[in-house]
């Protein structure tokens, strides 16, 4: 070994002694302030060159991104779809339910259920159309009700449709029963789809929660279904009778399913009215 | 053939009127998808099967409504002939023809209905009327009377072409 290879290899062992030592922590102080000012070069480094990586590797990342996004996007509205059927599955089987507890609490009648597949074109008339017609046995006059109370009548049918006639539409007339008043009255129709109570004798006492329910008089429905309660009275000195608001006991604007009472005729007591006198 | 079309378009329109339009209230009053189609399709120039669509729409309404048919029949052929009465005066303006005949035609409608049903018994306030159906309604066949007369020119363009009018 010569001379300049020995000095070369004595250098090397003294710096890496030191550079040993100092990171060691053998030199207090003086190594600490090497290291830090090490340290702060190095973040700075590191820094830049990640700053760095970012800008050259964001646009692609901006692009999967935008396609995961879209991804998650497209699976986010079919969840939601199939949120809203499976809502629409559980309010219908709610509405079902409530129409079998109704049914099996009304041994009396038999039923048919129908869903509402459209109302009638003309806005003076309220009239809904069902899914179920003569190859279901559906007849003309048979009552309509849901578990809330009472819809209407069947108007008119055929094959597979039938069409109703609520008791809101404003050629409609119902005999009914105040249960508390323990009086009759007729419940009529409207423009606005509100019913109201006439007929009530003025002697009679009726407040206002008042029970109205058919009567069964005149052969037209079946007694006792639940029609709505009376909310106001009118009481005029000067007229045969009084008149009530009714509250109906159903929302007559969210009908989904109905009822038909298939057990129900109608009896035509035409033949039994007094003719009038010549 | 071409007449065909009318199946299907007015198929449909009556379908949309029961389960959707019917169901779009404004007060107690909406819209009348199949008068406003028939109007637009009786303005078009180059249409000549105006009374064809009247009667498809009769019968079908008449089948599906409880009014009294004969309140259908006069009612949609009286659009047609208001319809064929201002196209001739007001071609230069098809979308003021269009408003005039929605307008007349609805009140046309309105009337007979009223007059009919409170003939055969039902108990109408003609004020109650007026304010509830008939005012509403109109400002919706209004409403709806645009996009419609745009549908049904283009639809007269592709049943009618240019070079087999006549």
């Amino acid at each position: 070994m010569n001379s300049r290879s020995l000095q070369t290899t004595i250098i090397f062992l003294v710096v890496g002694g030191i550079l040993a030592l100092s990171l060691g922590g053998f030199f207090g102080t003086a190594s600490r302030q090497v290291g830090s000012v090490l340290i702060e070069i190095q973040t700075w480094f590191s820094s830049r060159f990640i700053g760095l990586q970012d800008f050259m590797t964001a646009p692609r990342d901006i692009v999967s991104l935008r396609m995961r996004n879209t991804e998650l996007e497209t699976q986010v509205s079919q969840l939601q779809t199939q949120v809203i059927e499976l809502q629409q599955r559980v309010n219908e089987t709610e509405i079902l339910a409530a129409l079998v507890n109704f049914s099996r609490s009304n041994p009396e009648s038999t039923y048919k259920a129908a869903a509402v597949i459209g109302r009638d074109p003309s806005p003076f008339l309220h009239y809904i159309i069902i899914n179920r017609g003569s190859n279901d046995d559906i007849q003309r006059g048979m009552p309509v009700v849901t578990n809330q109370g009472l819809v209407g009548r069947i108007d008119a049918v055929i094959a597979d449709a039938a069409r109703v006639q609520l008791i809101t539409d404003p050629a409609s007339s119902i005999n009914v029963y105040l249960q508390n008043a323990e009086t009759n009255a007729v419940a009529l129709g409207s423009v606005t789809g509100d019913v109201s109570l006439d007929m009530i004798s003025q002697n009679t006492v009726v407040e206002s929660g008042d029970l109205i329910l058919t009567s069964g008089l005149g052969g037209g429905y079946p007694s006792d279904l639940i029609i709505g309660q009376v909310v106001t009275l009118r009481t005029l000195e000067y007229e045969l009778f009084q008149e009530a608001t009714v509250q109906l006991a159903l929302d007559f604007s969210r009908l989904d399913i109905v009822l038909v009472i298939t057990n129900f005729r109608p009896v035509n007591i035409t033949p039994l009215e007094p003719l009038p006198s010549p | 053939m071409r007449n065909i079309i009318a199946f299907p378009v007015l198929g449909l329109a009556v379908i949309l009127q029961t389960s959707v339009i019917s169901r779009i209230n404004l007060i107690s009053g909406y819209a009348d998808l199949p008068l406003i189609l028939l109007s637009a399709w009786v303005l078009q120039e180059r249409v000549k099967s105006s009374w064809h669509w009247a009667a498809t729409i009769c019968l079908m309404l008449g089948f599906v409504s409880a009014l009294p048919w004969p309140v259908v029949v006069v009612g949609y052929c009286g659009v047609v002939f208001v319809a064929q009465i201002l196209q001739k005066r007001i071609w230069q303006a098809p979308l003021l023809a269009m408003f005039s005949v929605v307008f007349i035609g609805t009140l046309f409608m309105h009337l007979l209905s009223f007059a009919v049903l409170r003939i055969s018994g039902t108990p109408f306030l003609f004020s109650d009327v007026m304010g509830l159906i008939t005012l509403p309604s109109l400002l919706l066949n209004m409403l709806f009377s645009i996009p419609i007369y745009t549908f049904i020119r283009d639809l007269a363009v592709w049943v009618y072409p240019e070079e087999q009018y006549e």
